[in-house]
């Protein structure tokens, strides 16, 4: 098909470089150079889009971010599919597949339409809000009929297989926006040496300038900018990034940058590379010259294809050699537009008329226009467009001189393009991120950035100047001021040289009155994409909803993949003059990042899937895996699970293993323990103070097991710590708790007891640990150690040792968790898989048996052995727990949790207390969580006496053990509790005490 | 009040929608109230409605220093569950969630509340050991809640990905079916427009800039905008604030006010018809009517009243949702924003009696507190009424932190969303 | 993002190296055990949580490992000044 609406030459396209791409199925052709909305245009497509609510058709109104129609999914393959795609910043490239996102059987003949024209009257906003509620059971049968109508795009169905990385950046000036502001700022810092990004979203730097005909230093001003980029890439500290959105600036001047690397040329990224980076940049300063918007009048039926922004036509014409119509009605409040006017007649079609809603304008471009002879009607407006899927004419009315009410004869006009441009709105977004709330400028008839706490400066439109002279003073200027609070030596630019425009005065006017009142005349959009009219704001405000922030959330106005980019201030407008305010008495219109819409890979980055976090392996990782051990995750640890061999159940490992141990020898890796190296000489004292029981008197040689409570008395984490020196211990903690402990550690000793000398280092890392566990353990030690006296007078329970293991320098602990006779056997971490290797090669007669957490976990509970974490949940002190052997109450100091367990609630009768369970049934296993209750036959909500929080089947009991929680549970022994499950089974089980399996300690003391 | 149905709405498009009747009124406060409730929250907005319909105490007035339900309300990621471990909060949040079900009627306001199912993943075997208890506990308490494991649960939400070599897989979850979403605004417009129409007067625009306190018993509150205004009870419910009006009246409060963050996807043909929460990877998500993947972030980790946090918590949880949702890595995010989280030690709220008399004060309902909107207004205006606790509110006072008698629901959930 | 300048090494990191730790200057009652509940209560649950200037403790957890004060707006979060533990803020909060 023929590029109808392609001008012959002029434009930034390459007409050399044909490009082929599909839209809703069909081939279309364009440029390298364009964007996919200027080469729909070139073809003539006028239909983008179906209204969200009332499926209107809709065409392309802008040509940049703020565009709110031409959402499109991209994607030639399933993968690859991207939602909303916004056609006017996504570049052409060969082979790009586009569709319309919504419209039924398609986009151009849409059956919802019908409905829209039915039932868009019952649609006013927040209709939803009065109705679909009854009868109440229906809400979810309307829903789903609400969401069949719901999104845009869709996504993909099969795995994204691009990749996306993020770097971060450090700057002395981040300027923000490369057109003619942004450039003079960087080019005036860059050139006195300080270390510059400038980003902008544009795959070519010069912002406005590349769509314009301005001419600067006499030559026209894309090659002004030509200049300044080839000297800017030059100047070794500076950063270029096209193609890059700053989509947020953070407090402390932290700003991140979306760059798009492939997006341009493909759906998928070439092999290699990524498709997108995030930077994140922390700048000293920021230059924000991110420039303006060109807002739209509000008019009856202005959503009509064909309808359009009048820089946005410009822009077509003057950058992509595109005129998007045959006919052109220009409606203007000011001076700026007409030169969309002379735009179009230069490209040699008709401009029908400029309506200008002022009674007499008077500006040099006016007077340019006029000595074209075209047709200016002044003090009117376009009042409503006539046409259904392209506009085939307007009505154009007078107007009085606030523009409130019409007052001439309305004449019809035959046209198929109307421009409109109600001036500008600075684009003020960024500034808002960090918190600052725009102030509105009469001058500039816009909101402009409120007073910044950062080190930010502003500089061409976004501060509401638009006149390209002082536009480029602002850039350099601004670039001044931050070499200067750089403290850098500053350096001489020059401003470039620029025709200066006289101009009128624009008028402030958003919303063109029709004869109708606003409620009945045709609709008027002000919010495209979440299709809010005129009437809907009017309604709302009407309604009560008086607040600027209440008119956006009953309209939805704003809440656009566009964030009211076009929208916002004609409907704060338009509430301000339903209220008798001024704009800013109703409220001011704060934005949030995104700047516009970034892709959740984009932001996750590389850390996703196997880099979500980092895997810890201990040094026996390798032997575990061989072994076929299956794997539990512990904090980021990959521990050993259970070891199932030849087609065993879970069941029966875990019997094996646990039978094995108690029977001859079983071993652990316990490398994943936290330990933490503690030294100085007022460590006793320190370790007094953080655990619950004494310290004080613990000899060289000799461990102890400690509690340690919060504060409130709550027990958080334990563990074994072993005297190695009269100033020297080891502490081991939880293996999900020890970056916490040792926080806690650190805590105490430099805010609360600085005097106190005691240093903690991590050394989790550094050793491994293996446990031997069971009887046949000495002899198995015995065989790999001779310099250890392993002799149980001499190498006592709670005794540790140094010594020699398989060769190696070893610290040996004769502490159990298994209530076996158990050797805890540390190594430097590299030998740690040399010696574990070691103890199965002389383990093998004693059937020395790997075992995992599991099996570690039925082992320690058969002897009532907590697991903090598991056992206890932040509400249990250590009386709670059974435990009050392991407080002491005669410690000098009040140490950390000692105060905390004396509150009212913490020493009151009938807390719930920790007990063994029997089940009366042997065989059956309580499931953990189950709940206790003394009567089943009370009526739900029934009185809970506390949870099962472990339980598991006991190999070496034959029965059921289960660790428990009951109210005032040590006082009743013996007395019987029911567990009622889901399925409508009871439990029976019997309180008992925790320990089931030697109650004497026999087997670890031989 | 001028009932809202699909006939009103299609006999007022016969007249241009030109009689719609306001929402509520702007009325000038009168010099004295029966009760005054500061801050017109969701939370503050129910408690109104409550004293005029349940306790008929229709001489009040809900001050707000900005417009009605423009903080935390109108902020949160709207997920509506009961499912809490402890039997004071599973009852507290039970009530409310009794109160959700057939509020659309009872307002005459569509909540479109959503019984779409809220589900926690469970990644560890500590994470299938925390959910199965709160399963336990909860149908005893009288709340649903039931497990379900990784192959049903894939079968369930064919988007989440519960594949084994996740780098924390899916082991299961524990879905409340009766869980889901309600629309924020319609909350809070909801119970305003229901209170003013029983009499309430509703004052926005008036900052409460002091109280007036004589021998430990309040008398009135000072505003900014209109002088005193008297009152025989005031009840602040002020999240995102309450520190600050604790101040006010002279005493602290076991509360920190954090910022939390949240944001929101482009609009997508839907695909998640359920909420989806892990604690495990700190993320959680549901799917807006309209499309917008609505995506909660955790707490930021330090005070902020700026009403935004920082980037990396936005960057973690978007890594967690592509975790736990890879086909949204092309999905672009929109927009984010922060509300004012006024967080307790123990993560359950404050409903209570303060060292001032005739002072309550309703707050700390941290990240929980848009589930709890009904229930909390329900049980705060009986509080108001009777000049002491509702019996579900009483295990929420504020002595509890002095006694140790605290409703820990951290440990059961990790993080309380 | 907060930008933060630790006292001890001299360097301002990236708010992710960091982990606050709440209001400083909460001393531990040196007799905990005559405290009464409420005054236990009070130094271990109430804070100021002020709107406005606050001094905070951080910890620098994957840098030096050292707490140190920070004072910060809790508002525009500004931070006004960084100082080690055992000294006294220079910027407090009006009234």
């Amino acid at each position: 098909m023929s590029q109808k609406n392609r001008l012959q030459s002029g434009g930034r396209v390459d007409r050399s470089k044909a490009l082929t791409f599909t839209y809703n199925g069909r081939q279309y052709k364009g440029y390298q150079g364009d964007s996919v909305a200027s080469a729909l245009l070139a073809n003539g497509v006028d239909i983008v889009a179906r209204s969200f609510k009332y499926s209107r058709p809709r065409g392309i109104v802008a040509a940049g971010a703020e565009e709110p129609n031409a959402v499109l999914q991209l994607g030639a393959t399933e993968a690859t599919q991207v939602p909303n795609v916004r056609a006017t910043q996504q570049e052409l490239y060969n082979g790009l597949v586009c569709s319309a996102t919504n419209g039924w059987p398609s986009v151009e003949s849409d059956w919802m339409g019908m409905m829209g024209k039915l039932g868009g009257k019952m649609m006013p906003p927040g209709f939803y809000y009065k109705t679909f509620m009854f009868p109440q059971s229906m809400w979810p049968t309307y829903e789903k009929f609400i969401r069949k109508a719901a999104g845009l795009g869709r996504a993909p169905t099969e795995r994204d297989e691009d990749e996306y990385d993020i770097v971060n950046q450090h700057c002395d000036l981040m300027v923000v926006g490369a057109g003619p502001a942004g450039l003079m700022a960087a080019l005036t810092a860059a050139r006195s040496g300080a270390r510059v990004i400038i980003a902008d979203e544009q795959s070519e730097f010069g912002g406005h300038l590349l769509s314009s005909r301005e001419r600067i230093e006499g030559k026209p001003a894309a090659e002004w900018v030509a200049g300044i980029v080839a000297e800017l890439a030059k100047l070794p500290e500076v950063t270029m990034l096209p193609r890059s959105v700053v989509n947020g600036y953070h407090d402390h001047n932290f700003l991140t940058i979306n760059e798009n690397r492939t997006d341009y040329m493909a759906d998928k990224a070439p092999e290699g590379q990524v498709r997108q980076r995030m930077h994140r940049v922390r700048a000293h300063w920021v230059v924000l010259a991110t420039g303006a918007h060109e807002r739209p009048l509000v008019f009856g039926n202005n959503d009509v294809p064909g309808c359009m922004v009048a820089s946005a036509v410009s822009t077509y014409i003057n950058r992509y050699g595109v005129v998007p119509g045959n006919k052109l009605v220009l409606m203007t409040t000011n001076d700026g537009a007409y030169q969309t006017a002379l735009d179009w007649a230069d490209a040699g079609r008709e401009v029908v008329a400029v309506v200008d809603t002022r009674s007499n304008p008077q500006g040099e471009r006016i007077e340019a226009v006029r000595k074209r002879g075209i047709k200016v009607i002044t003090g009117s407006g376009v009042i409503d467009v006539q046409g259904k899927k392209r506009v085939s004419g307007v009505s154009v009315a007078g107007l009085d001189a606030k523009g409130e009410k019409v007052t001439g004869n309305v004449q019809q006009l035959s046209c198929d393009t109307v421009a409109s441009s109600g001036g500008w709105s600075p684009v003020v977004h960024l500034s808002c991120h960090a918190g600052v709330r725009p102030v509105w400028s009469d001058e500039a008839i816009g909101f402009v950035p409120g007073p910044s706490v950062q080190n930010q400066l502003i500089a061409g439109g976004i501060s509401g100047t638009y006149a390209l002279d002082k536009v480029l003073a602002e850039g350099a200027k601004a670039g001044q001021e931050a070499v200067a609070k750089l403290g850098l030596a500053a350096s001489e630019v020059a401003l470039p040289n620029v025709r200066k425009v006289s101009e009128g005065t624009p008028m402030a006017l958003y919303h063109i009155p029709h004869t109708k009142p606003t409620s009945r005349a045709p609709k008027q959009f002000v919010d495209y994409q979440n299709d809010v009219t005129a009437a809907g704001i009017e309604l709302a405000t009407r309604e009560g909803f008086e607040s600027i922030e209440h008119v956006k959330r009953y309209t939805a106005m704003g809440f656009g993949t566009d964030q009211g980019k076009l929208g916002n201030i004609n409907g704060m407008a338009i509430t301000a003059a339903v209220l008798g305010k001024s704009i800013p008495e109703t409220g001011t219109t704060v934005f949030r990042p995104n700047y516009t819409p970034i892709a959740f890979g984009a932001i996750a980055g590389r850390n996703c899937g196997p880099l979500f976090e980092p895997k810890r392996f201990t040094a026996m990782h390798k032997w575990h895996v061989e072994n076929g051990a299956e794997f539990e995750d512990v904090g980021q640890w990959k521990r050993p699970w259970y070891y199932p061999k030849n087609g065993e159940t879970m069941q029966q490992a875990l019997d094996r293993e646990c039978v094995a141990t108690r029977e001859s020898v079983g071993i652990l890796d316990a490398s994943t323990l936290g330990k933490i190296d503690i030294q100085g000489k007022d460590a006793r004292e320190f370790l007094g103070r953080v655990y619950t029981n004494a310290w004080a008197k613990l000899a060289v040689g000799k461990c102890r097991y400690g509690l340690m409570c919060g504060e409130d008395g709550m027990v958080f984490d334990d563990g074994v710590t072993s005297c190695l020196g009269e100033n020297h211990f080891v502490m081991t903690t939880t293996t999900g708790g020890a970056a916490h402990v040792m926080e806690w550690l650190e805590l105490y000793h430099q805010t609360e007891w600085p005097e106190l000398e005691v240093y903690f280092t991590s050394v989790t890392d550094h050793w491994s640990t293996m446990t031997i566990s069971g009887p046949n353990s000495r002899k198995l030690l015995s065989e790999l150690c001779d310099d250890i006296d392993l002799d149980k007078d001499s190498f006592k329970f709670m005794d540790w040792r140094e010594g020699t293991v398989a060769g190696v320098p070893a610290r040996v602990f004769r502490i159990s968790f298994t209530g076996e006779l158990s050797f805890e056997i540390n190594v430097q971490a590299n030998y740690g898989l040399h010696v574990w290797e070691k103890l199965f090669e002389h383990g093998a007669k004693y059937n020395l048996t790997p075992y995992g957490t599991e099996t570690m976990h039925i082992l320690r509970a058969e002897k009532g052995f907590i697991i903090a974490g598991q056992d206890t949940d932040g509400s249990m002190t250590p009386i709670d727990l059974g435990m009050s052997w392991c407080v002491s109450n005669n410690k000098p100091f009040s140490y950390i949790g000692k105060r905390g367990m004396a509150r009212e609630d913490c020493v009151r009768e009938n807390r719930k207390q920790m007990v063994g369970l029997k089940t009366k049934d042997p065989k059956v296993v309580l499931p953990e969580g189950a709940q206790a209750v003394a009567d089943t036959k009370q009526p739900i909500p029934m009185d809970l006496l506390g949870h099962v929080s472990s339980s598991y089947w006991s190999a070496n009991l034959n029965r059921s053990v289960a660790l428990g929680f009951i109210k005032g549970g040590l006082d009743r022994m013996g007395e019987t509790v029911y567990y009622p499950l889901a399925d409508g089974r009871v439990i029976e089980a019997e309180i008992c005490s925790p320990i089931f399996l030697d109650p004497k300690g026999e087997r670890q003391n031989v | 009040m001028q009932r809202y149905s699909g006939f009103g709405l299609l006999k007022h498009s016969l007249s241009y929608h030109e009689n719609w009747q306001r929402v509520w009124r702007n009325p000038t406060p009168k010099k004295k109230y029966d009760v005054i409730i500061i801050g017109a929250g969701g939370h503050g907005l129910a408690t109104a409605y409550y004293l005029a319909k349940e306790h008929g105490i229709t001489n009040v007035a809900v001050l707000e220093k900005g417009h009605l339900g423009g903080g935390n309300i109108c902020r949160n990621t709207t997920i509506v569950r009961s499912n809490y471990l402890w039997d004071e909060s599973a009852a507290l949040y039970e009530h409310s969630m009794k109160l959700w079900e057939g509020l659309s009627q009872d307002l005459n306001y569509n909540q479109m509340f959503s019984q779409r199912g809220v589900y926690h993943t469970c990644h560890t075997l500590g994470d299938l050991r925390t959910n199965e208890r709160l399963v336990y506990a909860n149908r005893l308490q009288g709340v649903d809640n039931e497990m379900v494991y990784a192959d049903q649960l894939q079968k369930e939400i064919p988007a989440l990905d519960c594949s084994k070599d996740a780098r924390y897989p899916i082991l299961g979850a524990s879905v409340q079916r009766r869980g889901g979403n309600a629309r924020h605004d319609a909350v809070a417009w909801g119970y305003a427009r229901a209170a003013d129409a029983l009499g309430v007067d509703l004052i926005q625009n008036c900052e409460v800039v002091d109280m007036e306190i004589n021998d430990g018993k309040i008398t009135g509150v000072k505003t900014k905008q209109y002088g005193v205004i008297k009152a025989d009870r005031v009840g602040c419910v002020t999240a995102g604030n309450s520190g600050v009006m604790a101040k006010m009246a002279g005493f602290k409060l076991p509360v920190e006010s954090h910022p939390l963050q949240a944001l929101v996807s482009e609009p997508i043909k839907p695909f998640l018809d359920t909420v989806v929460m892990s604690n495990h990877v700190h993320g959680y998500m549901s799917q807006s009517d309209k499309g917008d993947l609505v995506i909660g972030a955790g707490i930021d980790g330090w005070v902020g009243y700026g009403q935004r946090g920082s980037y990396g918590i936005i960057e973690h949880t978007i890594q967690a949702i592509v975790e736990l949702f890879p086909l949204t890595s092309r999905v672009r995010m929109n927009r984010q924003w922060g509300g004012i989280v006024d967080a307790c030690p123990d993560a359950s709220p404050i409903l209570s009696e303060t060292p001032v008399k005739n002072l309550f004060f309703n707050c700390g309902w941290g990240t929980g507190g848009f589930k709890g909107t009904p229930g909390s207004g329900n049980v705060f205006a009986h509080t108001l009424a009777h000049g002491k606790a509702h019996p579900l509110a009483e295990p929420f006072s504020l002595n509890r932190f002095n006694t140790g008698a605290l409703i820990d629901e951290h440990g059961a959930a990790g993080v309380a969303h | 993002m907060l930008h933060i300048y630790c006292p001890h090494c001299e360097e301002l990191r990236e708010e992710e190296e960091f982990h606050c730790s709440g209001e400083a200057h909460i001393a531990r009652p040196l007799d905990p055990d005559n405290c009464t509940d409420a005054e236990w209560g009070e130094y271990i649950f109430f804070r100021k949580n002020p709107r406005g200037i606050q001094h905070e403790m951080w910890y620098h957890t994957t840098g030096c490992r050292k707490f140190f004060n920070v004072t910060r707006d809790t508002q525009t979060y500004e931070i006004k000044e960084v100082y080690k533990i055992g000294e006294q803020p220079k910027v407090v909060a009006e009234g």
